[in-house]
């Protein structure tokens, strides 16, 4: 075994210890993996990092290690100071900075030979014809927005006939000292939009109480921000960025948390509120991105069999009691909006308005569209945009499903402009 | 109106500062206290090897703000050091490795100190330990040389010391934690849903009459004030008026559970435009978890069955107040009250009356424990705060290392090993027929096999793990657990050292705040089916 030939990467010294993993055959490497011809194929191969924050500096840093020596980078965010602590290419002196722009260059600077290039732009930027260009794609976000578009994009990218259409999506995320790691082959395994249900959004807090009966500091911040700010409008536009902004709202909160006698707002409560922050540690990164990067290695080379095809394809990370990983396989769905062909029962009342129906699609964990605009087999109810048709259609909102006409059984079909391509399937089935 | 609450706003307040805000989102999750007790850490990593575990496990550590470390690492940085440890670049070739990886550490975070050793040729680890500030945790990497072990081990006797063994070679990681003693954690973080203890089956009187009072024209009560009782009061209600019919006995079975669920349902009015009550909803959902008698967790009767093994454990602060629970418990038959209430549809000054009352209770009950604090020798010092900590965490403080680790020899150490392999291997042959996974075991063994040397063939590793299973020539595991081994022939892959890395230091973390929960004591990470296991070897 130990002596089988090790084919090495143009610098054999160098990737002495990958080599031997990668170009060696192994107690559970497949028939078909030809260790010959790995090194200079991953050398070829274009990968593309969505996200260069937590997550995406580590995958840089991985991958760059890893033997992939042509790198894609996209982020649109600048550098900020409670990036540091963890984002570890990012020093004080890049604070306000692109991430992709400082990441890349820095990886490029540690790791001779790897090329890295960034884009400091949004995801939705790109077309089709810029992620066809790679073979791999790796995903650190904090957003399920932009997961769901990637992963929308990449599915509608598949053609049957042209096996290069077929781009491998290895996606991480991190939550204080939880995480997942999982991989997705477009059309072939479960997609992001199938498991959309197991990252379920926070029930929102209904109006009524922000209004007249809060309880809790949360509560009052969240008066302050969705109530107190549109009404007096302190500043033309509100930058949950700028101290000063958070600082008017948590005064806000304060003054309201006082009138009712509610205990525990501070300035980082309200932070933590407004901009829904999420903890985050450079040891969770530091494991949910080597897992992804672990499988971009594997997918890569061949040289163990990876997540995602045909067994298990998602791994779950938990560290706060003890270390407890959960690696299963997560079934594709048929009526998956985005991957399936079927249409998605929807249980509805048909005394709803439509306006009740639109509302509940934010809540829904299967489906999270903020902005629906839905079609019948036969009519347009309701479409947010342009403004000519809202209008046109708006008057359908206070109609109750059944005045509109909707039957037991008819699909509608959903779109939002987060997911521009794609339209969600959905047969009504009324609750009794 | 605006002018009006522009002069109830406070005074101006001082935003975070420059460290919170760089530290805000572990902040988050360890609070300023553990903050502190990681900015007063030193950690020492003894490097090893191909040499790339360790320093990932540091840099998860310089960045959220170690105090300080240092690393003791003999060889010199080599072509094979680049690709794989991201701390070196060209500039550090044939330079110590100690040395390049430290400085480049250092960049990550200008608040956290490290040295590098050996300096020159002739300084031992062993002056290291002798010289050095006392370390609060030291990590080593295999494969290592068997006489540094009783150097670290007879370290940690003596200074109470933890110690983490490393081990990363191809797809393949292992870690070891050794405590030196038992460990307790009260502050575990549990779910917040697991730390909601309502008392609705036995509340106590200013609970019980809170309740009684609100509901006690319930069916007279207008919509508006039916809708917004809170469920708290709900339960007590409905328990009240089931006990009445049922000989004065709460509903205890699941079966009654239901029927009493029921109940609530049916009370709810259904003739309001919402077409029905969101309160009885949440009444409803909550039955089955609030109608619960108190009862002993089995980590915190672990900890009241424990005696303390020496007299520092005597006289420290958890263990007094450990037995001051105890004693509460043992009178009051149930714990301190944690205090805190969930939220529930009501109206506010109803709300926040209720939540007085749970705190008020709460006090009362963190009072008494520490009245017997305070009676007990050593006691009399005892920070309240840790007290209120205990009080507030009772259900679910944790023991970890529990029968103490250093009390054992060798020999029963090997004994403890070879008994969970045999079983580990025994349940094997169900979980292969069942189609579940397998144990990590072998690849602990394969590891193992080669702490002390740099590499090995599959047939020199099984031959080592032959002295612990006799037949781990025939198991199919181990033997392709030693071949994975043997391919990696002591080398790194960079993604597997980064994920062990980022676990080892979460467990420094753990061990360093004493928050959340540590592995007791052995973690195994596969990177071919990527999942981990812990065990207690």
């Amino acid at each position: 075994m130990a002596s089988a030939q090790v084919y090495p990467a143009s610098e054999p010294a160098r990737w002495k210890y990958l080599d031997r993993i990668r170009t060696r055959r192994g107690p559970y490497t497949t028939e078909a993996y030809d260790p010959s011809m790995v090194a200079e194929a991953m050398e070829n191969m274009m990968i593309l990092v969505i996200g260069a924050g937590g997550l995406g500096c580590e995958i840089l840093k991985n991958l760059a290690l890893s033997g992939f020596k042509n790198i894609h980078v996209i982020d649109m965010d600048t550098i900020d100071i409670s990036n540091l602590n963890r984002q570890f290419l990012f020093r004080q002196a890049d604070v306000g900075s692109f991430k992709a722009e400082v990441a890349a260059k820095f990886v490029e600077k540690r790791v001779k030979g790897v090329k890295i290039t960034p884009h400091n732009c949004k995801i939705q930027d790109k077309d089709e014809d810029f992620y066809m260009k790679f073979q791999l794609v790796v995903c650190g976000l904090d957003s399920i927005e932009a997961r769901r578009w990637i992963n929308a994009t990449l599915v509608n990218m598949v053609d049957e006939e042209v096996e290069d259409s077929y781009k491998p999506l290895i996606d991480g995320g991190t939550e204080g000292f939880k995480g997942q790691a999982r991989v997705i082959f477009p059309t072939i395994t479960s997609c992001i939009e199938c498991q959309l249900d197991m990252h379920a959004p926070r029930p929102a807090v209904p109006l009524c109480t922000l209004a007249s009966i809060p309880r809790q500091p949360e509560h009052c911040i969240e008066w302050a921000h969705v109530i107190a700010w549109d009404k007096e409008k302190p500043f033309p536009k509100l930058d949950k960025d700028d101290s000063e902004h958070i600082t008017w709202l948590y005064q806000k909160a304060l003054i309201r948390a006082r009138e009712f006698n509610i205990p525990g707002v501070t300035y980082s409560l309200t932070q933590g509120v407004v901009k829904n922050i999420i903890p985050a540690i450079a040891a969770t990164n530091s494991v949910i991105a080597a897992a992804c990067c672990n499988e971009a290695l594997k997918i890569a080379s061949s040289c163990a069999p990876s997540l995602g095809y045909p067994d298990n394809n998602y791994m779950m990370y938990s560290g706060n009691d003890s270390i407890y990983t959960y690696t299963f396989k997560h079934e594709k769905k048929d009526d998956c909006p985005v991957c399936g062909n079927l249409a998605r029962e929807l249980v509805v009342d048909p005394e709803w308005t439509l306006c009740e129906l639109v509302e509940s699609f934010a809540a829904r964990p299967e489906a999270q569209l903020k902005k629906p605009s839905i079609r019948a087999e036969s009519k347009t109810l309701y479409m947010q945009s342009p403004a000519s048709l809202e209008e046109q259609t708006r008057p359908n909102l206070k109609k109750t499903l059944r005045e509109l006409g909707l039957a037991e059984g008819e699909e509608i079909g959903v779109t939002d402009p987060a997911f521009a391509t794609v339209s969600f399937k959905f047969k009504l089935k009324f609750k009794q | 109106m605006t002018e009006i609450v522009a002069s109830q706003m406070p005074p101006i307040l001082h935003g975070p500062s420059e460290k919170e805000r760089k530290y805000d989102r572990q902040l988050r999750l360890w609070a300023a206290s553990g903050q502190a007790a990681l900015e007063s850490a030193n950690i020492l990593l003894v490097n090893s090897g191909a040499g790339t575990v360790g320093v990932e496990t540091l840099k998860n550590l310089v960045l959220p703000g170690i105090g300080r470390f240092a690393i003791y690492d003999d060889r010199v940085v080599d072509e094979a050091d680049l690709g794989v440890n991201f701390f070196l670049d060209e500039d550090s070739l044939g330079k110590p490795r100690s040395q390049c990886v430290t400085e480049l550490l250092l960049e990550l975070n200008p608040e956290v100190q490290g040295d590098w050793y050996p300096k020159e040729d002739d300084a031992t680890l062993e002056s290291l330990l002798a010289a050095s500030p006392m370390f609060t945790v030291i990590m080593y990497t295999n494969p290592v040389r068997a006489e540094y072990i009783h150097l670290f081990e007879s370290y940690s006797r003596q200074h109470k010391t933890p110690l983490v063994a490393i081990h990363s070679a191809g797809f393949y990681s292992s870690f070891q934690l050794h405590l030196p003693g038992a460990f307790p954690i009260v502050d575990t973080h549990p779910d917040e849903t697991a730390t909601t203890d309502l008392r609705v089956l036995s509340p106590w009187s200013e609970l019980g009459e809170f309740a009684r009072n609100m509901a006690i024209d319930i069916d007279k009560l207008d919509d508006h004030e039916h809708g917004h009782l809170p469920y708290v009061v709900l339960l007590i209600h409905f328990i009240d008026q089931w006990k009445r019919s049922h000989r004065n006995e709460y509903p205890s079975t699941y079966k009654d559970k239901l029927e009493f669920r029921r109940l609530v349902q049916t009370a709810a009015r259904t003739g309001n435009p919402e077409g029905g009550e969101e309160n009885f909803d949440e009444a409803a959902a909550a039955v089955l978890k609030a109608l619960v008698p108190p009862s002993l967790p089995s980590g915190l009767k672990e900890i009241f069955d424990y005696q303390p093994k020496d007299p520092d454990e005597e006289s420290s602060g958890f263990w007094i107040i450990a037995s001051a629970v105890k004693d509460f418990y043992t009178e009051n038959g149930c714990l301190p009250l944690p205090g805190n209430l969930p939220d529930m549809k009501a109206k506010s000054y109803v709300y926040i009356q209720l939540q007085n009352i749970y705190k008020r209770k709460a006090r009362e009950d963190v009072a008494q424990v520490l009245g017997r604090v305070r009676a007990i020798p050593a006691g009399e010092h005892i920070d309240p705060a840790e007290v209120e900590l205990f009080c507030k965490n009772a259900a679910h403080v944790k023991l970890i290392n529990a029968t103490g680790g250093k009390a054992e020899v060798d020999t029963s150490l090997a004994g403890r090993l070879k008994k969970v392999v045999d079983q580990e291997l025994a349940n094997d042959e169900f979980a292969k027929e069942a189609m579940m996974p397998l144990s990590l075991v072998p690849i602990y063994l394969a590891l193992q096999a080669t702490a002390h040397v740099a590499s090995a063939s599959a047939q020199e590793i099984i031959a080592e793990v032959a002295k612990v299973v006799p037949d781990a020539a025939q198991n199919e595991s181990i033997a392709s657990a030693a071949q994975e081994v043997a391919r990696a022939e002591g080398g790194e892959l960079h993604n597997v050292a980064a994920l062990t890395g980022g676990m080892v230091a979460q467990e420094m973390i753990k061990i360093i705040t004493k928050q959340y929960i540590p592995i007791d004591n052995t973690c195994i990470f596969d990177g071919i089916n990527s999942r981990c296991q812990v065990l207690r070897l």
